[in-house]
């Protein structure tokens, strides 16, 4: 397919081995950015609008130019945590395109003036965190990273820093607080990172796809990259499919694509013999899609429109033959279990709503069971220091009212 | 107490220290690295730790308790990480952890008497297009059911 950007070269043999990796043009962004002004590579980053894709989808520009001038170290973290249930599209970006991310790692320090960055990696992640190190090591040998990088008088040191199993460590104020050896208990914001962050020092912080689209926007310009997605939210996104269809995998389409499409048109339809009965759109944080509810496109904000949110971008499909209640235990299990701790709302809260759903899917069920986990979510929305209570309150939400009847009817 | 590292893992330690403006940072690298050693960490290995990079044994012990993937407690030589969470329950993930245990006779959290595996329960690991996916210590295994199953455990040796 011709829109494939980030992945148009899944599947060459060796393609994560710099020697393959050159053939291809590659690094040719990096030489190019060097002989930019960091100020030009800003404002081409800026123009294209590249949101992030993390979750959150702040503008990747506009996260750099918060940056101060101070004369402090600053550094960069990739955020590589990839937590999220139902997504796995920065692994396949990892392990298949290794130096394109190092040359968006570089671009985007050279453009901040950082000088170290870290790439913090998921613990389970090992085979990928080796390939990352075996990368570094190549792209240092041709000059591309350590000292003086193609004589520019540019220095960049790439670390990789593996998490231990800890969803919330993929916020950025928890990541942080891991990667100085801490617990992963997120910060109060303000400071934001980008003034007070690592080691407290301005920090950027961006997800692995963000950072590899970097490259991309240098070498072909703001314009080919928005034209690429839609105005405001330039680019492509790689999707990824799971659950009860016959397809589940990756999928690097244009931002804006119908969700109904990618279920039906690329990831094959539904398994044969199911019916669709739910979608959630954008990982386990986002909001339920209902069956007649998938005929929207793939961007921010149409999801927001539709109630949702794209976060990133991992789209769960549930059949009719699944229950409900089944989907919110395994909702609550979760957020229960990676719950900090930190914030009263959320510690109780989560492990509150986990116990009467599993007491409901026992079939010890009460009428007051509902309205308590509404009311019980409804505390924790809003009312925490990281968007993991939101990430938690909105799901649950969502499917109690969305399928109150059928939750109703397993009383 | 328990065994020191060994020489070539402390300069693999110093190597990782240096990474760091401040020490702290490399605890958890050095919690992998203990893990990596001695299979689990135990209270000699926290104290080590804490030693090298000079901060208080209680530093290491509030990283040590928060992470899922750092042992306290030794687990089997194969340690079966079964993902629990929606992806893998859609497809199966509950008959797969069922048929688990009856095989090895064991309950998740728990060990075989020979010490050959453990089993335990895990959310996402990442591979939901691969699902019902399990992890065996680093390893991979996707688009599981039972029959697959035996053959991985045929090949654990």
């Amino acid at each position: 397919m011709k829109e494939k950007i980030l992945s148009q070269h899944f599947g060459l043999k060796n393609f994560y081995q710099i020697d393959e990796y050159l053939k291809e043009g590659g690094y040719r962004a990096v030489q190019k950015s060097l002989q930019m002004k960091p100020d030009e590579i800003l404002e081409e980053v800026k123009k294209a609008n590249l949101r992030g894709r993390g979750g959150a989808g702040f503008p990747a520009g506009i996260k750099w130019g918060f940056v101060p001038k101070v004369d402090k170290p600053k550094y960069l973290c990739v955020n590589a945590d990839e937590g999220e249930p139902g997504t796995f599209k920065d692994r396949y970006l990892m392990s298949h395109n290794p130096h394109l991310l190092l040359e968006g790692i570089i671009i985007a320090s050279f453009c901040v003036g950082i000088h170290s960055a870290y790439i913090y990696i998921r613990g389970e992640y090992e085979a990928i965190a080796l390939r990352l190190e075996g990368a570094i090591a190549e792209a240092q040998e041709k000059g591309f990273l350590g000292k003086n990088i193609l004589k520019s008088g540019f220095d960049l040191d790439v670390i990789v820093h593996r998490g231990a199993g800890a969803y919330i460590c993929g916020e950025e104020t928890a990541l942080l607080e891991s990667l100085e050896g801490k617990r992963g208990n997120p910060r109060l914001k303000p400071p934001f990172p980008a003034s007070v962050g690592l080691f407290n020092c301005p920090t950027v912080i961006n997800n692995v796809e963000t950072v590899s689209n970097i490259p991309l926007i240098i070498l072909n310009g703001a314009d080919w990259f928005v034209r690429k997605g839609l105005p405001k939210d330039g680019g492509t996104r790689i999707f990824g499919v799971s659950g009860m269809v016959e397809k589940p995998g990756i999928y690097e389409l244009p931002i804006g694509t119908s969700l109904k499409d990618i279920i039906f048109k690329h990831a094959g339809g539904m398994k044969k013999g199911k019916k669709l009965k739910a979608v959630i759109p954008g990982g386990m944080s986002a909001p339920v899609l209902k069956a007649d509810e998938i005929d929207i496109k793939m961007d921010f904000e149409s999801l927001v429109e539709a109630g949702s949110m794209l976060g990133s971008a991992a789209i769960i499909v549930i059949d009719t033959g699944t229950s409900m209640l089944d989907v919110l235990k395994a909702v609550t299990k979760f957020y229960s279990h990676e719950s900090c701790g930190q914030c009263t709302p959320c510690r109780i809260g989560t492990s509150w709503i986990d116990k009467i759903v599993r007491r409901m899917a026992e079939g010890k069920g009460s009428k007051k069971d509902i309205d308590n986990i509404l009311r019980l979510a409804s505390n924790i929305l809003g009312k925490t220091l990281c968007p993991l209570g939101d990430a938690a309150a909105m799901p649950i939400m969502s499917i109690t009212k969305k399928f109150r009847k059928e939750l109703e009817s397993r009383l | 107490m328990s065994p020191e590292f060994s020489e070539k893992t402390r300069k693999k330690i110093d190597e990782i220290v240096a990474r760091y403006p401040q020490k702290q940072a490399a605890i958890l690298p050095l919690l992998h690295i203990a893990q990596q050693e001695f299979g689990c960490i135990s209270p000699d290995s926290e104290k080590r730790i804490a030693d090298i990079l000079g901060v208080k044994p209680i530093r290491v012990r509030e990283v040590l308790t928060f992470y899922t993937m750092l042992n306290r407690e030794p687990v089997g030589k194969y340690h079966i990480q079964v993902c629990s969470n929606l992806s893998c329950s859609l497809l199966g993930a509950e008959k797969l952890i069922d048929y688990l245990k009856e095989k090895l006779g064991i309950e998740p959290g728990q060990t075989t008497k020979d010490g050959k595996f453990t089993l335990s329960l895990v959310e996402c690991l990442g591979a939901c297009e691969q699902a019902p996916c399990i992890m065996v210590n680093f390893d991979y295994f996707g688009n599981l059911d039972k029959k697959k199953i035996d053959k991985i455990l045929d090949g654990l040796k």
